[in-house]
């Protein structure tokens, strides 16, 4: 028995190595009216805390999902339905919800989760997501890497192929950065673009990555088709380099921690298998000098190196701006640098990763760019 | 590059790489290579128990066999990093410090200071720990606290495959002496440790489980105890145990240890090695002088017992700290759920 | 095979070679020899003060033993010494006021008088430290030799070691060690028949020491180590051999020790008017500088301007010495890691 009525909430995957997540609480108690968008259950992984936002709209008549207790990924936590819908074939829903789990975390077990490509700029990582027509190439900022879009990347691979790329001196990918400037990183993706025979692409960038993306557009128009600029570098002078000093710095949890917690609206987000897994991308040979590199060149005392906003105005490609509110790490102020040239959408509770924090209207907001 | 590796080839290519970095690094030990004046094939043992098996085949004479002598070759090894090299002496099973301790304890550990800070002593030395093996007496030991006791030392003990490459690797590259202790229970244990060269610092503990009951420090093969103690007593009794991996006893990170207690109240130390004078009593005291107003409980210790190893399997089952005692120590530290 | 030499003689008798160094050469000897024989007669009379801390072992009567060998070194060849290892230090050029100043423990020492008597040490000359323990330099300067012979900088090792040392179990696997991976090491064995106050007679079991380098497949050569002249040639020629990598050898130097094992040994164990036969027949000094000034090359004036340019050395050093400052209190513990 099917009934469209009746909608799973069932506990999401996010990224290719996520099997299994805790709940930890319920932000909406049973009976609450709930729209597509509204946060309505907090998980947590081994990786990351996040906020399970409603793919639907209606009734949350069931939170199944016990606080404290591990789910297997898409297993059902909580129901949604109409208010009109009777508790009788609601019990029947949930007693007939089937997991689908085995099939999804075999097939991913089998395949490669990350492929490498060799490329002038080094041997790059990649994940590649979805068949569509369109190209959509992921590009992450300062010390991120590839999983910085765990929560974007299956969303917009419904709608394009996907891919998402450690950059140089980055995650899994070759350490080595050449000048160590913004020149070599675009390069580097031009180069990464060149030997996946991607001609043309929609370059979403983060931060740092958003510079990358940003000056790649200026430099080879006919590759961009579009600009998503998220929490961007590349708009004005201001950066906290309190963060990138902090991040280039720390070497232990402990160290670790608060710099990471700058990065978003809710501390909290910040786990330690988090903390961890960017210690052990720190520990790698040649992270160090590439990081100090990088931050010497292209945030030196406070400022940014380059702002491409002016030059931004001066191309045709459809520009997308979006900014956590309160981000601390490149201010939200800079979001206005292409007003009237770009759609722009400052959200409000969320920080620096507002792709993680809010990923559910940044992603909405990916997909209506990519329409245009 | 990240893939799943066995302990014991992490260490292999911990030392392929280092060597491949640096061409001070050279391996003494015996029996490291295998074969050597014999008619046969060399590389034919790579250590007893194969860990730097192929390493031959890649650098050649910089792995030296050495006669049966561990006071000459560990010193030599010792004499050498004092004249820049820097040498890895495999010494089969710790417990064999007892004929070459002169060079590790009043040479290597004393140089620079004794020469007021102008000498260094960039010398590591691997080797095998632990009980499990059915080796008997005098090759099962966990002689880790003889070696913390000493100034002048590092004593490192991973306890899985990824800490083991990276605490190799800064052992290597770290200018002081280092006591490299592998338990030869975990050889065989494997991990996601990424192909390229990494360091873990010294003096960094891991943080292996989150919880807010009670802090379970320990380092080596009963760290896993540990964590199998910590999954059954959140399941039977609802207590959610932190468990610290120290990875370092020499430094040894304080911070972490008290920051833990101080949010637990509780504290259950475990260690493999005999109990007096040892990691066990060490951490113990400290947090009992330093975080006394945090506890809510008595510091419990669970250790092996004040014996040799016994040779007989259904004793030397007994020997090393169980989980399940483990899961007992936690309890005693919680009245409350003993009684319920 | 071992090497034989025409100075091979038993004690006391002297060779009668033409002088086979330029005068140059003669005058440093000799103001070598002078230095370690004030260096020592000096400490002597402060000890009696008691100014100076802890054990101090006097080498007068063996200046000719390590000013004959050091001659052939240079600073980046390295030497393990002994506890008795003012002459040792002297002759390879550490500098004599840092060394006077560590053994009253000031803060100006060698080692920033955390050493003291039995642990001077200057790597920078190729000194790796004198040695509390007996026999522990050998496995050392294997690894000395070792590092040399990895770089292929020509470098040797010497390892000095007494009569009673000689029979420690380091020694002897040392020097199979170095037997069997050739290395370029010269073990000197100074024996002045003394082990404390326990003969080498009565301590030893084989009649010739050479005997046992012959058991390791050495060479081995005796000299009179009271003789200049017979130490240099024999040393050279070892020395030259394992540079060129003929590999190590042993060299037993027979002499004396003018003073008790340490300083406040009452000596009764000795023969009556040993130490005064020994001062009149044996003392290298008076032998050198009859035979240089018989020969006619140094003059009896220049003998003196000598000893007063020593005189005065010796002096300026122990007077700063007596007036440098205590190590600080920061000091005691600083320097016992690089990094930690
Ligand atoms: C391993 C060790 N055992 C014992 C001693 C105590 N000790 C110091 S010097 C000495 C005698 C050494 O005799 P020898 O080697 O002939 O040297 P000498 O004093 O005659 O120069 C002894 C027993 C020591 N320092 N080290
Ligand atoms: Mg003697």
């Amino acid at each position: 028995m099917t009934d469209t009525r009746i909608k799973p909430i069932v506990m999401p995957k996010w990224g290719l190595s996520m099997a299994e997540g805790k709940v930890t609480g319920w932000l909406k108690p049973e009976g609450t009216a709930i729209a597509i968008g509204d946060e309505i259950v907090e998980v947590e992984t081994d990786k990351i805390a996040g906020v399970v936002e409603a793919g639907d709209a209606g009734v949350l008549r069931r939170t199944l999902g016990t606080p404290g207790t591990v789910y297997p990924v898409k297993a059902l936590i909580g129901v949604l339905a109409d208010a009109d819908v009777p508790d009788a074939e609601i019990d029947a829903f949930v007693a007939a919800f089937a997991v689908p789990e085995e099939a999804g975390a075999g097939e991913e077990a089998a395949g490669p989760r990350y492929e490498f490509v060799d490329t002038p700029a080094g041997r790059l990582r990649y994940a590649r997501r979805g068949e569509g027509e369109k190209t959509v190439v992921l590009v992450h900022g300062f010390g991120g890497d590839l999983d910085n879009w765990l929560f974007n990347i299956d969303a917009l691979a419904g709608a394009a192929t996907v891919y998402a790329l450690d950059l140089p001196g980055h995650g899994q990918s070759d350490k080595a950065v050449g000048e160590a400037n913004l020149a070599f990183l675009s390069g580097a993706l031009i180069a990464f673009m060149d030997a996946l025979a991607i001609p043309r692409a929609h370059l979403v960038g983060h931060s740092m990555g958003g510079a990358v993306a940003s000056a790649s557009a200026l430099e080879h128009p006919e590759r961009v088709a579009s600009l998503a600029l998220i929490g961007s570098a590349g708009l004005g002078p201001e950066i906290n380099s309190g963060y990138t000093d902090g991040f280039v710095a720390a070497g232990s949890r402990r160290d670790m921690k608060p710099v990471l917690e700058q990065l978003f609206h809710d501390p909290g987000t910040v786990t330690r298998q988090l903390i961890e897994d960017i210690l052990k991308y720190k520990r790698l040979d040649g992270v160090d000098s590439a990081l100090t590199a990088l931050s010497a060149n292209l945030f030196p005392a406070e400022r940014q190196t380059h702002v491409l906003a002016d030059r931004l105005k001066q191309t045709d490609a459809p520009i997308l701006v979006v900014w956590g509110e309160t981000d601390r790490v490149i201010p939200a102020a800079h979001a206005g640098a292409l007003e009237g040239r770009a759609t722009v959408e400052v959200l409000p509770g969320a920080g620096h990763m507002v792709q993680m924090e809010k990923s559910g209207r940044v992603n909405e907001l990916l997909l209506d760019h990519l329409k245009r | 590059m990240s893939r799943t590796l066995s302990f014991k080839l992490a260490i292999n290519e911990a030392l392929d790489l280092e060597m491949r970095r640096d061409p001070s690094v050279i391996l003494l030990g015996e029996d490291i290579v295998g074969g050597s004046g014999s008619p046969g094939e060399m590389d034919a043992w790579g250590g007893v128990l194969g860990v730097t098996k192929g390493l031959y085949g890649k650098h050649g004479n910089r792995l030296m066999d050495t006669p049966l002598s561990e006071s000459a070759y560990i010193g030599a090894a010792i004499g050498a990093a004092a004249c820049g090299m820097r040498p890895v002496a495999e010494l089969m099973f710790l417990d064999f410090m007892g004929v070459c301790f002169d060079q590790i304890l009043n040479q290597a550990a004393k140089f620079r200071y004794m020469f007021g800070g102008k000498a260094k002593t960039p010398v590591v030395i691997r080797a095998m720990v632990g009980a499990g093996f059915r080796a008997a007496a005098q090759h099962s030991q966990m002689l880790t606290p003889m070696f913390t006791h000493v100034p002048g030392l590092k004593v490192v003990c991973p306890s899985n495959a990824y800490d083991a490459k990276g605490l190799l690797i800064q052992s290597i590259r770290d200018d002081d002496p280092v006591i490299f202790c592998e338990h030869k229970n975990l050889y065989a244990s494997e991990a996601d440790v990424p192909a390229e060269p990494y360091a873990i610092p010294f003096g960094e503990a891991n943080v292996v489980r989150d919880g807010r009951d009670v802090t379970i420090v320990s380092y080596g093969l009963t760290v896993h105890r540990a964590l199998e103690a910590a999954q059954t007593l959140s399941k039977r009794s609802g207590i959610e145990a932190e468990v610290i991996d120290l990875r370092t006893l020499s430094p040894i990170d304080w911070d972490t240890v008290i920051e833990s207690v101080e949010n637990t109240g509780r504290l259950v130390v475990v260690d493999e090695a005999n109990p007096r004078c040892s990691i066990a009593t060490d951490v113990a005291a400290y947090v009992a002088q330093q975080a006394f107003g945090a506890l809510k409980a008595a510091p419990q210790m669970v250790t092996a017992p004040h014996t040799p190893v016994p040779f007989s399997p259904a004793l030397e089952d007994l020997y090393i700290p169980s989980a399940d005692a483990i899961a007992a120590a936690v309890l005693k530290t919680h009245p409350q759920a003993l009684a319920a | 095979m071992s090497i034989t030499s025409p100075m091979q003689t038993a004690d006391g008798a002297l060779s009668n070679n033409p002088i086979p160094l330029e005068k140059d050469a003669l005058l440093a000897a000799y103001r070598t020899m002078r230095t370690i024989r004030d260096f020592e007669e000096r400490l002597h009379v402060e000890f009696a003060k008691g100014d100076i801390p802890g054990f101090v072992h006097l080498y007068a009567g063996e200046e000719a033993c390590a000013t004959g060998i050091m001659m052939h070194l240079t600073d980046s060849d390295r030497i393990a010494s002994t506890h008795r290892g003012h002459g040792h230090c002297i002759a390879k050029g550490v500098d004599v006021e840092e060394m006077m100043a560590e053994i009253y423990g000031k803060s100006s020492g060698s080692c920033r008088g955390k050493g003291g008597s039995m642990h001077i040490a200057d790597l920078s000359k190729g000194m790796m430290g004198a040695n509390g323990i007996l026999g522990a330099g050998a496995p050392l300067i294997c690894g000395a030799a070792l590092a040399a012979k990895c770089r292929g900088d020509g470098g040797v090792g010497i390892t000095f070691f007494g009569d009673g040392a000689a029979n420690q179990g380091t020694v002897l696997e040392s020097m199979n060690l170095a037997a069997v991976w050739n290395l370029p090491v010269i073990f000197v064995l100074e024996n002045n028949g003394y082990a404390e106050a326990t003969s080498v007679t009565y301590a030893t079991g084989v009649d010739n020491f050479l005997d046992r380098a012959h058991g390791f497949g050495l060479p081995g050569v005796s000299v009179d180590g009271t003789d200049f002249f017979a130490v240099h040639k024999a040393a050279g020629e070892l020395i030259a051999k394992a540079r060129a990598g003929g590999g190590p050898a042993l060299l037993e130097c027979k002499m004396v020790r003018f003073y008790g094992h340490f300083e406040g040994d009452s000596q009764t164990y000795k023969a009556k008017g040993e130490n005064d036969f020994n001062r009149l027949n044996r003392d290298c000094l008076k032998i050198f500088a009859d035979r240089v000034t018989a020969a006619g090359i140094v003059s009896d004036a220049e003998i003196a301007l000598m000893d007063r340019e020593v005189a005065n050395l010796i002096d300026d050093a122990v007077s700063s010495a007596k007036s440098a400052p205590q190590p600080t209190p920061q000091e005691l513990t600083s320097d016992v890691y690089v990094s930690y």
